[in-house]
C-alpha cells in the first residue's frame, strides 16, 4: 500500500479546427514560415479591432455539451494582461468570470481494471486566444530571440478538470478518452506534435500520517509533449513530492505554487523560473468585444446534433453486439469511422464477435502495417462482409479467407472474383464423403491406432485431405473421417 | 471672401456648378495652412504634392463625366489619431513618431470613396489623453481666438484649423468631450455621435467603450454631410451598430416648434462661469422663441460623471496601450545603452553585497519593455497607465473598476428617464472659456474638472454636439451643448442647424492675421 | 486612500514602466488626489445595479470562418524597431 494518494487535475488547450483565426481571417494552417500569417489584428496593431469567428463559438459549445458542462446563457470577453513579446496586444483575449461552458464531466475506464470506472469533473470550459512563438537559439549565443506570431489568436479551448485523478494512469485515460471524444466531434484534430492538444498537470499528495491526512504543495507541470510522457512526468512527480515531503515536511499553504517542465529526454521535472512579481492578469472585459448570448434552442440544439459519443457506443457494442469490453474499448478508441466499418460488417454477419475478431486481427494489423485510415483500406465494409458470409455458411475456411482478403486488398476485387481466379470453390459433400472414405481405406494403420484411442492420429488424414485439395473445410474433413473410422 | 472662409455646404456648392475646382479649393487651403498654421499649429503634418494629387483625381473625375462622391472636392483635415495607409499616424506621441500603418481606419477609407480630399493630419493630446492639445509632441495647438490659450483637446488641431479657416471640415474624435470641448472653445460645430454610430476600425484606442469618432466644422449643416459619410456599421468593428444611416441634411430644415428642450439645474451651479451662463441663458431664450417647450429635467448621478470616468477611461487606456513596448512596433529605447546600464548597476549591488537586488534586477527584456515605455509616453499618458493599472490591479478591482461600471449604469438610467420627458437636454459644454496655455498642465484634477458636462454622454453612449452661441467680453468663443438619446442625431442637428439659422455665431472667425 | 510610494513603484512595474524619482514622487502624490477624488463613488448605493461595460447593448456579433489575406511578411515586420528577414527580435527570452 502506497504511504499517500495521488491528486491530479488536468489543464488542457485544444486547438479549434476552425479554417481562420478566433478574430481575424488568418489562416490557421500548421508549418507556414515565420510570420506570414499575420495581420493588423492579430498583430494587435494600433487602430485594429477583433471580430469573432462563429465557427469556433460553435465548435466550443458541441464540446461543452459532449463533455456535459452546462452553457451560459450569457458569456463575455476578458482580456489577461501579462507582458510577453509572443503577446502583441499585451493581453490575452479569453474568459474570466463568465466561461460559456462549466460543471461538466467525462467518464473514464479502463479495460485492464487498472482503476474502476469514474467521472472526472470538470470545472470550465473556455475559448482563448493562442499566443505566439519566441525562439531562441541559446547554443548560436545570440543576443536577440526571435518572434514568430502565425500561431496569435489561433482559437484554443482551455479544459480545467477537478483534481479527480488518484493516478497517472487515470490521467492518462482522462486525456485519451478526451481526445478521442474531440475527435469524434471533429472539433480539433488533436495533434500533439503540432501544438493542437497541450497539457499542464496539478499534482500533490495526500500522505497518511499518524496525526492525520497532510496535503503538500501543489506543483504545475508542463512541458509533458505526449501522452506517455504525461504518464511519466506525474509518476515521477509524485515520487519527488513524497521524497520532498519527508525531507522538508512542507503541507499545502507553506510555498507558493511551484510551475515545473517535464525533460523527456533526462525523465525528471525540473523547476522553472519565477515571474518577475507575482502574477497579477487585471483581467476585465474586453470593450471591443460584444457578449454572446445563448437560447435554450441553442442548447437543444447542439445537444441533438451530438451523435454517439464513445461511451454510449462502448456500451451498445457490448450489448447490442455481444463484445467483450475489451474488445469494444479497442474498437471504439479506433475512431468513428472504424466502428461505422465495424457496424456494418457485424449487422450483415449478425455475428459481432466474427466481425470484431476480423477487424482487430486482419484489419487493423493492416491499417497499421501501412500506416492507413479506415478511409483508405481497399475492402469496403460491404465487401469484407461478404467475404465472412462465405466463411459462416462454411464455404470458405479461415486461413483461405484470410488468403482471399490479402488478395482483394491487393488487387481491390471482389470475394468472388477472387476465389473464381484462384480456383477456391466449395467442394461437394459427396466428394468430400468419398475423399475420406478412401483416405481411411489407404491407410489401415492409421485405423488401427484410431481404434486403440489415439485420437491424434487422424491429423494425418486431414493434412494428407487438405494435399489433395486446398479448398476441404477441415473440420468438415475430420467429421467425416470419424464417421468413417467409427464404421470399420 | 476667400475660398477658405466658405462653410463646407457653399463651397460644395461651388464645386458642384464648376465654379470652384477640387485643385482651386485645396490650393486655397494649403495657402492658408502656409500662412497661418506656424501661429496656431492645428496641422502637423501636410504632403502638398499628395494633397494637389488626390485633388486633381477628383477634378479629372467630374471632368470625364464620372460619378463623384458626396463629398467631391471637400478639403478634410483629420486628427492624428486615425490611421492612414503608408501615412505616418503619430497619436501625438513619441512612441509612435515614426509609424506608419499599413492600412487606412474605416472613416478614413470612407472620406476617400467620398471624393473627400484629406488635407493633412490635426494635431491632439498625446493618445487623446487631455483636455487642450499641449501633450503633444509636436507642441501645442493654439486657440484662433487668442493664441496664448489653448484650443481645449484632445480634438484640439481639428477644432482649431476649422476655426482658423485651414479646413472647412475635419475629423475629430471623442473620449470625455474632447470633440465638444474644443468646439466650444474654438467657436465651431462638433458631433459625438452615438456610440456605435461611426466604426472604430483603425481609430487607434484610448478607451475603447467611450471612443467615438465625429465631425467637425463650422456649422451643423456641415457636421450633417460629413455625418453622413461616416457613419454606418462596418463589419471590422463589432461594437458598431447596424442601422440605416439617415440622410441628416433632409431633415434640417424642420422647424423645433413643439420640441421638448430639458435643462438640467444642477449644471448652472457653483463652478459655472458667469459670462458662460449668460450666453448658454440667452441660447435657450433663443430656443424658446423658435417654438420649443423648455422644462426642468434632472441627472442626478451627472456629478460622479468625471470620478467615473476617471476611473473607467484610464483602466481601457491602461490595457489599450500595453501594446506599445517596442517589440512590434513604435519606439524602442536604445539596446546597447540599455544592456551597460543594467550590467552597471548589477556590479553596483555585487558590491554592495546586495546579491538579492542584483538577482531581482530586471531582464534585459523587461528593463527594454520599461524604458521604451517610459521615453516613449509622456507624462500625461504614464499618469494615466499607472492609474488604470492601479486601479485594476488585485485588489482594487471591485472597489474602483466595478463600482464604476455600477454608477455607469446609474447615469445611463439618468438619461433614460431624463428622454423620456424630452427630446434633446440643453447646458454648457465647458465651466469656462478658453485657458491660458499651461494653466493646467501640473494639475491633473483641476484639468479632469473640464470634461464635467460632457463625460456622461460617453460614458451613457448617447449623442451630443456644442457649437457657439455667444463670445466673452475677452472675445472668446462660448459654446452650448445639446444631448440626445442613442441615434438621435437627426434632431441635434435639426436643433443646431435652426439655432444657426436664427444667429450668427457659428458665422464669426477669428481675426487671426492681425 | 492615498498611494505609498512603495505602491507606485509596484504599479510602475505592473504597468512596465520605468520612473524616475522625481516622477516617482510626483505620481505618488497626484495618483493619491485623483484615487481621493474618484472615492467619491463609494457614497452611492450600487447594490444590485449590473455593471455597464458597454455603450452599446449589442449580442453575438460573429464574422464567418473564411480566411483573408495576411500581410505580405515584410509589411508585417515593417515597422518593428528591430526584425530579421523573418521574425521581430528581441533580447533574449531565456529558460522561461
Ligand atoms: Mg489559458
Ligand atoms: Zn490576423
Amino acid at each position: 500500500m502506497s504511504p499517500y494518494t495521488v491528486i491530479i487535475g488536468l489543464e488542457v488547450h485544444v486547438q479549434l479546427a476552425t479554417e481562420s483565426k478566433l478574430f481575424c481571417g488568418c489562416s490557421t494552417a500548421f508549418g507556414a514560415a515565420p510570420n506570414t500569417q499575420i495581420c493588423p489584428v492579430c498583430l494587435g496593431m494600433p487602430g485594429a479591432l477583433p471580430v469573432m469567428n462563429r465557427k469556433a463559438f460553435e465548435l466550443s459549445l458541441r464540446t461543452a455539451a459532449a463533455i456535459n458542462c452546462q452553457i451560459a446563457r450569457f458569456t463575455k470577453w476578458d482580456r489577461k494582461q501579462y507582458y510577453y513579446p509572443d503577446l502583441p496586444k499585451g493581453y490575452q483575449i479569453s474568459q474570466y468570470d463568465l466561461p460559456f461552458s462549466h460543471d461538466g464531466w467525462l467518464e473514464i475506464s479502463d479495460p485492464k481494471g487498472k482503476f474502476e470506472p469514474k467521472r472526472v469533473g470538470i470545472i470550465r470550459a473556455h475559448l482563448e486566444e493562442d499566443a505566439g512563438k519566441s525562439m531562441h537559439d541559446e547554443r548560436a549565443g545570440l543576443a536577440d530571440s526571435q518572434i514568430d506570431l502565425n500561431r496569435t489568436g489561433t482559437p484554443l479551448l482551455e479544459i480545467v478538470s477537478q483534481p479527480d485523478m488518484r493516478s497517472p494512469a487515470e490521467a492518462k485515460a482522462f486525456l485519451s478518452e478526451l481526445k478521442l471524444l474531440l475527435t469524434y466531434l471533429g472539433v480539433s484534430d488533436c495533434n500533439m506534435q503540432e501544438g493542437s492538444l497541450r497539457v499542464d498537470g496539478n499534482i500533490n499528495l495526500h500522505i497518511d500520517t499518524p496525526g492525520g491526512k497532510v496535503a503538500t504543495p501543489i506543483v504545475e507541470i508542463k512541458n509533458m509533449n505526449s501522452f506517455r510522457a504525461v504518464e511519466r512526468a506525474l509518476a515521477y512527480e509524485a515520487e519527488r513530492l513524497y521524497e520532498v515531503w519527508q525531507e522538508t515536511g512542507q503541507k499545502l499553504g507553506d510555498v507558493p505554487k511551484q510551475t515545473r517542465g517535464w525533460d523527456d529526454a533526462a525523465n525528471v521535472t525540473r523547476g522553472q523560473r519565477h515571474k518577475e512579481e507575482s502574477s497579477d492578469y487585471r483581467y476585465f472585459p474586453d470593450p471591443d468585444l460584444v457578449p454572446v448570448t445563448v437560447t435554450d434552442a441553442v442548447v437543444e440544439q447542439v445537444l441533438a446534433s451530438l451523435g454517439e459519443m464513445p461511451v454510449a457506443l462502448r456500451t451498445r457494442l457490448e450489448t447490442e453486439f455481444g463484445l467483450s469490453a475489451y474488445d469494444s474499448d479497442v474498437l471504439v478508441n479506433q475512431g468513428r469511422a472504424l466502428v461505422d466499418y465495424f457496424l456494418h460488417v457485424a449487422t450483415a454477419t449478425g455475428d459481432g464477435k466474427l466481425a470484431s475478431n476480423w477487424l482487430q486481427q486482419d484489419v487493423l494489423r493492416m491499417l497499421n502495417e501501412r500506416n492507413w485510415d479506415i478511409a483508405a483500406f481497399p475492402v469496403t465494409a460491404p465487401a469484407l462482409a461478404v467475404l465472412l458470409k462465405k466463411v459462416q455458411a462454411g464455404e470458405l475456411i479461415t486461413s483461405r479467407a484470410r488468403e482471399v482478403l490479402q488478395a482483394m486488398i491487393d488487387t481491390g476485387r471482389s470475394a468472388d472474383e477472387v476465389m473464381r481466379e484462384k480456383g477456391i470453390e466449395q467442394v461437394d459433400e459427396t466428394e468430400l464423403v468419398a475423399l475420406c472414405q478412401e483416405l481411411v481405406a489407404a491407410n489401415p494403420k492409421v485405423a488401427e491406432d484410431f481404434k486403440a484411442g489415439k485420437m491424434q492420429a487422424i491429423g494425418s488424414l486431414v493434412g494428407q485431405a487438405k494435399k489433395k485439395n486446398p479448398n476441404v473445410n477441415p473440420g468438415r474433413v475430420r467429421e467425416l473421417l470419424i464417421e468413417a473410422l467409427g464404421k470399420l | 471672401m476667400s475660398l477658405t472662409e466658405l462653410s463646407a455646404a457653399e463651397l460644395l456648392q461651388r464645386l458642384r456648378s464648376g465654379e470652384v475646382s477640387a485643385t482651386d479649393a485645396a490650393k486655397a487651403c494649403l495657402d492658408r495652412i502656409e500662412q497661418v498654421n506656424d501661429r496656431v499649429n492645428a496641422i502637423v503634418r501636410v504632403d502638398r504634392a499628395k494633397v494637389l494629387e488626390d485633388a486633381g483625381k477628383v477634378d479629372q473625375k467630374r471632368a470625364a463625366g464620372q460619378p463623384v462622391g458626396a463629398l467631391a472636392g471637400l478639403p478634410v483635415v483629420v486628427k492624428d489619431l486615425l490611421c492612414t495607409q503608408g501615412e505616418p499616424t503619430t497619436c501625438g506621441s513619441r512612441m509612435l513618431r515614426d509609424f506608419s500603418p499599413p492600412y487606412d481606419a474605416t472613416a478614413v477609407a470612407k472620406l476617400r470613396s467620398a471624393d473627400g480630399v484629406i488635407l493633412g493630419k490635426a494635431n491632439l493630446d498625446e493618445f487623446a489623453m487631455g483636455g487642450s492639445t499641449e501633450s503633444s509632441i509636436f507642441g501645442p495647438t493654439r486657440n484662433p481666438w487668442d493664441t496664448s490659450r489653448v484650443a481645449g483637446g484632445s480634438s484640439g488641431g481639428s477644432a482649431a484649423a476649422v476655426a482658423a479657416s485651414l479646413a472647412p471640415l475635419a475629423i475629430g474624435t471623442d473620449t470625455g468631450g474632447s470633440i465638444r470641448q474644443p468646439a466650444g472653445l474654438c467657436g465651431i460645430t462638433g458631433l459625438k455621435p452615438t456610440y456605435g454610430r461611426i466604426s472604430r476600425y483603425g481609430l487607434i484606442a484610448f478607451a475603447s467603450s467611450l471612443d467615438q469618432i465625429g465631425p467637425m466644422a463650422h456649422s451643423a449643416e456641415d457636421c450633417a454631410l460629413l455625418l453622413e459619410v461616416l457613419a454606418g456599421h462596418d463589419p471590422r468593428d463589432a461594437t458598431s451598430v447596424d442601422r440605416p444611416v439617415p440622410q441628416y441634411r433632409e431633415s434640417l430644415i424642420t422647424p423645433l416648434k413643439g420640441l421638448k428642450l430639458g435643462v438640467v439645474k444642477d449644471h448652472f451651479g457653483a463652478g459655472l462661469d458667469e459670462e458662460v451662463a449668460a450666453a448658454v441663458e440667452r441660447a435657450i431664450d433663443v430656443y424658446r422663441s423658435l417654438g420649443a417647450e423648455i422644462r426642468d429635467v434632472a441627472l442626478p448621478h451627472g456629478r460622479y460623471g468625471v470620478a467615473t470616468y476617471y476611473v473607467i477611461a484610464p483602466c481601457e487606456a491602461s490595457s489599450n496601450l500595453a501594446r506599445y513596448e517596442g517589440v512590434h512596433y513604435g519606439y524602442r529605447t536604445d539596446e546597447g545603452q540599455l544592456l551597460a546600464e543594467l550590467d552597471a548597476e548589477r556590479k553596483q549591488l555585487l558590491a554592495a553585497g546586495d546579491k538579492r537586488a542584483a538577482e531581482n534586477l530586471d531582464t534585459a527584456l523587461v528593463r527594454m519593455y520599461r524604458k521604451s515605455r517610459s521615453e516613449g509616453f509622456g507624462p500625461e499618458v504614464k499618469r494615466r497607465i499607472m492609474l488604470g493599472t492601479y486601479a485594476l490591479s488585485a485588489g482594487y478591482y471591485d472597489a474602483y473598476y466595478v463600482k464604476a461600471l455600477k454608477v455607469r449604469r446609474l447615469i445611463r438610467q439618468d438619461f433614460d428617464r431624463a428622454f423620456e420627458q424630452v427630446d434633446l437636454i440643453v447646458g454648457p459644454v465647458t465651466p469656462s472659456t478658453a485657458f491660458k496655455i499651461g494653466e493646467k498642465t501640473n494639475d491633473p484634477l483641476a484639468m479632469y474638472r473640464e470634461d464635467l458636462y460632457t463625460v456622461t454622454a460617453n460614458l451613457a453612449g448617447i449623442a451630443g454636439i456644442a457649437f457657439p452661441c455667444g463670445q466673452s467680453k475677452a472675445g472668446l468663443p462660448i459654446g452650448v451643448q445639446l444631448q440626445s438619446p442613442p441615434f438621435q442625431e437627426e434632431t441635434l442637428l435639426r436643433a443646431a442647424h435652426q439655432f444657426q439659422m436664427a444667429t450668427d455665431w457659428h458665422k464669426r472667425r477669428p481675426a487671426l492675421e492681425k | 486612500m492615498s498611494l505609498t510610494r512603495q505602491d507606485v513603484e509596484k504599479v510602475a512595474l505592473l504597468a512596465r514602466l520605468r520612473l524616475s524619482t522625481n516622477e516617482l514622487d510626483a505620481l505618488t502624490e497626484q495618483l493619491s488626489k485623483v484615487v481621493g477624488y474618484v472615492e467619491q463613488l463609494g457614497e452611492l448605493d450600487t447594490e444590485g445595479v449590473a455593471p455597464m461595460a458597454h455603450a452599446v447593448e449589442v449580442t453575438n456579433v460573429f464574422r464567418d470562418d473564411a480566411v483573408q489575406p495576411s500581410l505580405p511578411r515584410e509589411q508585417a515586420l515593417a515597422s518593428a524597431p528591430h526584425h530579421d528577414d523573418a521574425c521581430f527580435l528581441v533580447p533574449a527570452v531565456l529558460g522561461d
